[in-house]
């Protein structure tokens, strides 16, 4: 199997309200991606523009150097998987899995051997020989992997949204499953979802968009703890960062009228200021402990189980953090952050300091 | 340029790669067929047509592919002459009984069908079904002798309930199915809600099956308006279709072929207007595959 | 699972009621018909199966119903493909759809006998677009004087009649069958013809088996058209059954073999359909819904 790796440099778009703004992308040859995102933010027809199934009205697609744009989904090196499980009902498991090599005139003996790999690959062999038809949905969708699978020529699997119609019980073991199958056999795989543990779990970078823009690329430690946008910021994370307006002058900000440090000197940020602070960097203690803390009111405590999850009221703006189990809810609460996880937020994107580098 | 290639068309939208990679979506050909087809069905009514507007004497003397003495004759003496626009009258009366009545009835017991398991349902559902299965040729007598029996032959109630015999199960079946579509909770907790049966019925079932209600009434409307045997059988003068009018204008001079082509064309219109009118809907009832 | 409940009769009593008085009672009548015989002033006696019989060996009958079964066969094969064909070819976006759907509609909703009026002056030799033109081909055509003509345009008009019912049962077949198919066969590299026999034609399935049950029941039926067109004629040449019946029946009140007739011309169907149904079903699994 040859390695090449995936170039997506240019602009892309669909209609003329741009579904996809100009983007370019590298994708490593091996990689595991997710492209995680609510519903309409143009994940699928990223994904889509990726497998041909789409053209997009401007740039390319390259596949290695290999320029692929204007070439049909069945003639680039890729195999996808559909949120809608589809085998040909009228052929047995077998036959679905031969399907791909069949329509490309692979001769039967290296037809039968190629579809018994896949088969013990993906743990069907014993239902080879069954209509497809009758099938559970997650057993489909093993199907549709497999008729990936099974080209040799194919080193790129897409998936869109492939666990929707899976029921929540199997949702985790075919998740656990295509982990499996991708370190097992090493292709590139990009996986839409909207679902963020999908993505974390399964992902070594995830691609987090919004209305057709990316927002932010990066492994999921980086999403966590520098979320590049605020929406990355709450979006990712159960609860999701907190975000408070706030006003910033020198190495201070100033949140409903309190102060609070910063790390780095931001000088005279302009514009629409807003402070990131992820629920479990924010400690919540009595006053009497902690005297330079922040007031807040207690509106809510939500006991999960391992954790609390409480609601709070910072002056007008709301709040969330995490008490671990156990630990008592302080009868007049302050919250102090961790500076070291603050992030400043302008116009929504992640600010850097003027005196730093790529990274506070 | 960049031609955008529509992906969501079905494979047959043969997109053919250019020099440059641009790819240029050619004209399907397969749109050839259905027009080709449309036009198939379009000759003969446009001949139809064209016959209309020729007097009697065009039309036999010359062959002419429109006419050249335009006339809108024929269409005064149907309109104007009761004997022929009392027809139109008529099976508009007895096809608008029909519908109601298969709907009355066919409601409650597409209801029983899809909501509740009774002794001999199945069988029941499928002695319906069978009826639909009835040559209209085998009840012609019977239906005239027994309506006779009643003093009904030449009412439009007569023709109306014949038309039942097929429209009923028809209308049950399509009933049934979109009644079936629409979850059982629906009706527990309008029970839970305190509605008793019927108001549930009226003001909650029904307009959520409207598009079925709809459906139903278009097909009671497309069986008993074409229909002609059993409507000609049980029909004398005062109730008589106006297809049973056409087919006796033979007078001693000849058939009118003006005046009954310009009857004919007056016959399609309902129909289009009726399809027009649910063009959005025809699709989608007909995905429920039960005609 | 639905609860039983026999009260639900009370909702179905209408309907039985209704189709009781419609179809039981008339059919009674003709029961009653078919087994007896009357000397002419209303007296009538038990002759038992006589009138079967005669009828059976008829050969009036035996010709009637050869031309039925031919003429359904050569319908279903025509009108079958005829239908998916151009079900496949339709467009399924866009203003093409609601034309090709209205305009395929309208045949389906003219009174029969106007069908066979539309006919009559499209086929005939004088006045007729289509026999004016073939005469002037050179082709000797004369429907009311040829048999084969008679048939070929009986054929035509039917298929002109009802093909669109084929088309739109399909079409509705195909609609539903959800993108992704589409979009995974491409990647597979499935070829036009793999496309349609694995994904288009078991997609319509369903609606195809209720699409030659349909046609098969209708054509066998089939009264008032052929009857405006042709008459029966020339000669016997398109005397189904239904028109043969009628004729029996009504124009020669010949009660007793008309009765007779018309319990085995139901029957008939009867058998035949649920011959039809059973083939075309025995593939299907338990699992699939009614």
């Amino acid at each position: 199997m040859d390695r090449i790796a995936h170039r997506y440099p240019g602009s892309a778009s669909t209609e003329m309200d741009y579904a996809l703004q100009p983007l370019s992308m590298v994708w490593e040859d091996g990689g595991a991606y997710a492209l995680l995102g609510p519903s309409g933010c143009g994940k699928t027809t990223l994904l889509n523009i990726i497998s041909g199934l789409i053209m997009p009205s401007e740039g390319q697609v390259f596949f290695g150097d290999r320029d692929v744009t204007g070439l049909q989904p069945q003639e680039r090196n890729i195999a996808q998987v559909f949120q809608f499980p589809v085998v040909y009902d009228t052929m047995t498991v077998a036959q679905n899995l031969e399907f791909p090599l069949k329509n490309r005139g692979v001769p039967v003996e290296a037809r039968k051997r190629r579809v018994a790999e896949v088969l013990e690959l993906l743990e069907l062999s014993e239902i080879a020989g069954q209509k497809a038809r009758n099938l559970d949905a997650a057993t489909k969708q093993k199907i549709s992997l497999g008729r990936g699978l099974v080209r040799t020529d194919a080193n790129a699997v897409l998936f869109d949204e492939p666990l929707t119609v899976i029921d929540p019980a199997l949702k985790w073991q075919l998740r656990a499953e295509l982990k499996r199958v991708h370190l097992q056999v090493g292709h590139t795989m990009i996986y839409v979802t909207h679902d963020q543990t999908e993505a974390l779990t399964f992902a070594e970078k995830v691609i987090v968009m919004l209305e057709g823009r990316v927002l932010q690329a990066g492994t999921p430690e980086e999403l966590f703890d520098a979320p590049a946008h605020t929406f990355v910021g709450r979006f990712i994370g159960s609860p999701g960062m907190n975000v408070l307006t706030c006003d910033v002058a020198g190495d201070c900000a100033f949140v409903s009228g309190r102060k609070v440090y910063l790390r780095n000197n931001y000088g005279l940020a302009q514009g629409s200021l807003e402070l990131g602070i992820r629920p479990e960097y924010v400690r919540v203690l009595e006053q009497v402990d902690c005297p330079e803390g922040l007031a807040v009111s207690v509106v809510k405590v939500v006991d999960i189980g391992r954790q609390k999850i409480l609601h709070l009221l910072l002056g007008e703006q709301q709040l969330h953090a995490i008490l671990r189990e156990g630990t008592p809810v302080p009868s007049s609460p302050v919250v102090l952050f961790d500076p070291d996880h603050l992030n400043l937020y302008c116009d929504s994107n992640l600010l850097r300091p003027p005196d730093r580098g790529r990274y506070p | 340029m960049m031609i955008q290639a529509n992906p969501n068309k079905p494979p047959g939208a043969f997109v053919v790669t250019t020099m440059h990679g641009r790819q240029v979506s050619r004209i399907a050909w397969r749109y050839l067929v259905p027009i080709l087809y449309l036009v198939f069905l379009m000759l003969p009514l446009y001949w139809l047509l064209n016959m209309s507007f020729k007097t009697n004497q065009e039309a036999l003397s010359a062959f002419r592919l429109w006419p050249q003495d335009f006339t809108l004759d024929n269409y005064k003496v149907v309109l104007t002459d009761p004997s022929w626009y009392r027809g139109y009258i008529n099976s508009t009366i007895y096809v608008a009984l029909n519908t109601l009545i298969s709907l009355a009835v066919a409601l409650p017991a597409a209801y029983a069908f899809s909501r509740y398991r009774f002794m001999g349902d199945k069988h029941l559902f499928f002695w319906l079904l069978t009826n639909r299965m009835a040559p209209p040729a085998v009840f012609a007598l019977p239906f005239f002798q027994f309506y006779s029996a009643f003093g009904l032959i030449d009412t439009h109630i007569a023709v109306a309930l014949a038309h039942c015999l097929f429209n009923v199960p028809l209308a049950v079946w399509i009933l049934e199915g979109f009644m079936s579509r629409i979850p059982r909770e629906m009706d527990e907790t309008a029970y839970i809600d305190g509605y008793s049966f019927p108001r549930f019925f009226f003001r909650i079932f029904m307009p959520l099956i409207r598009s079925g209600i709809g459906v139903t009434a278009f097909f009671c409307f497309m069986f008993s308006w074409v229909e002609l045997l059993i409507a000609r059988t049980l029909t004398v003068t005062e109730a008589k279709p106006i297809a049973a009018i056409m087919t006796r204008t033979v007078s001693a001079s000849g058939v009118d072929w003006g005046v009954l082509t310009a009857a004919g064309v007056l016959t399609i219109i309902p129909g289009a207007l009726v399809i027009y009118f649910v063009r959005n809907h025809i699709a989608k009832g007909f995905a429920l595959g039960r005609v | 699972m639905k609860p039983a409940n026999n009260k639900a009769w009370l909702l179905v009593a209408p309907v039985l009621l209704l189709v009781a008085f419609c179809a039981v009672i008339p059919l009674m009548t003709v029961v009653n018909y078919s087994v007896q015989d009357s000397f002419g002033n209303n007296e009538f006696f038990w002759v038992g199966t006589e009138w079967f019989e005669e009828v059976l060996h008829s050969e009036r009958f035996h010709n009637a119903l050869l031309r039925n079964l031919a003429f359904s066969a050569i319908i279903l094969a025509i009108q079958i493909p005829l239908g998916i064909g151009i079900a496949i070819c339709m467009p399924v976006r866009g203003w093409g759809v609601s034309v090709c759907l209205v305009l395929m509609t309208m045949p389906l909703l003219i009174p029969w006998n106007v069908v066979g009026t539309i006919w009559q002056i499209f086929a005939r030799v004088d006045i007729g677009l289509l026999g004016h033109s073939l005469a002037v081909l050179g082709l000797d055509y004369n429907y009311t004087q040829d048999t084969l003509d008679a048939w070929i345009t009986v054929i035509l008009m039917d298929v002109w009649h009802w093909t669109s019912l084929v088309v739109l049962l399909c079409y509705s077949g195909l609609v539903a069958i959800p993108e992704a198919y589409y979009q995974a066969a491409q990647i597979d590299g499935a070829s036009r013809w793999a496309i349609f026999r694995t994904i288009q034609l078991p997609g319509m399935k369903r609606v195809l088996l209720i699409a030659v049950l349909l046609r098969f029941m209708d054509s066998f039926m089939i009264y008032t058209e052929p009857f405006v067109l042709t008459g029966g004629g020339p000669g016997n040449a398109t005397t189904f059954l239904s028109v043969d019946l009628v004729q029996m029946a009504i124009g020669q009140f010949d009660l007793g073999p008309a009765a007779a007739m018309s319990l085995i011309y139901f029957l008939i169907i009867l058998l035949l359909s649920w011959i039809f149904y059973t083939v075309m079903t025995r593939h299907d699994d338990p699992g699939q819904s009614k």
